[in-house]
């Protein structure tokens, strides 16, 4: 199974949420620190999460994903853990 | 999320001189801070790293009893409600939605870390802007903290202030006679420096 396969078939998900106050910029500077993405993915993101109001940014075990939310937490971001079942 | 950093450079809103931004150089970033920026700035970090601190785990166990003493030393956090304060609410908020359990359980083992790690940041930040000004010249890890402790200030603001809309414009938001109207412009300011900052360290 490729990494990507695992990902997809991982059942547990970091959901980040839109709020008035951080900046585009520092969004997308957090996701390419955070998760490593390039920053056409790190912009992607950025802005599905502004338009659509919450995007997925990682997938993976719960333990991952709540590390995931903490770190995103040290941030300022609002990120939650979820089951995407 | 929002674009809205404004440049600082509107009728009376000049109190603070003029705007400080980063700029990049060898391994960092640099600025330039007059003593009154360098003010509102340590006042308002030292105020996120007082309230981060206040209520921790580590601080009550110093008080009370050995079993907070004991979840001190591992790291555990006694909290498992969200925090009653909206501003330390959203500095520390919840890992779950609709899950209040689960959230119980997460905050229990990240909230401690997740306050000392903003009191580090704070920390950071104290320690390299002097309070009577001049020239800050940081390395990149420095960088780092200084934009988390200049998010966090943000976040707190925008709670004291009421910020619920990204498209709201800010100046008709508070009547001008609100003692608050003062922080609408440090909050756009700092918006327009921290993005500075992520620009210089691109």
């Amino acid at each position: 199974m490729t990494g990507q396969d695992a990902a997809l078939d991982a059942p547990w998900v970091t959901v980040v949420w839109n709020d008035p106050v951080n900046l585009m910029t520092y969004v997308t500077y957090v996701f390419q620190k955070v998760f490593g993405y390039p920053k056409p993915k790190a912009e992607k993101l950025m802005l599905d999460v502004h338009h659509r109001g919450k995007a997925v940014v990682s997938s993976g075990t719960r333990e991952a994903m709540e590390r995931d939310a903490e770190t995103l937490h040290g941030y300022g971001l609002w990120a939650t853990v979820s089951h995407d079942s | 999320m929002t674009w809205d950093f404004l440049e600082p450079a509107e009728d009376g809103d000049d109190r603070l001189g003029l705007a400080a931004s980063f700029r990049r150089v060898p391994g960092g970033a640099a600025a330039y801070f007059e003593e009154a920026q360098a003010g509102v700035i340590r006042s308002l970090v030292s105020q996120i790293a007082e309230l981060v601190s206040a209520d921790s785990t580590a601080a009550e166990a110093a008080e009370t009893g050995q079993d907070d003493a004991v979840e001190a030393e591992l790291g555990l956090s006694s909290h498992a409600e969200p925090p009653e304060d909206p501003v330390l609410a959203r500095l520390l908020p919840d890992g779950y939605r609709d899950d209040p359990g689960a959230s119980a359980e997460f905050r229990r083992y990240t909230e401690e870390s997740l306050r000392s790690g903003k009191v580090t940041s704070a920390q950071t930040v104290l320690a390299s802007l002097p309070s009577a000004g001049g020239e800050v010249l940081l390395s990149e890890p420095e960088c780092q903290q200084w934009l988390r402790a200049l998010n966090d200030v943000r976040l707190a603001l925008s709670v004291r202030l009421g910020i619920t809309d990204e498209n709201e414009d800010l100046s008709e938001h508070l009547t001008a006679d609100d003692p608050r109207s003062a922080y609408v412009w440090v909050y756009q300011w700092l918006a327009y420096l921290q993005d500075s900052l992520i620009e210089a360290m691109a």
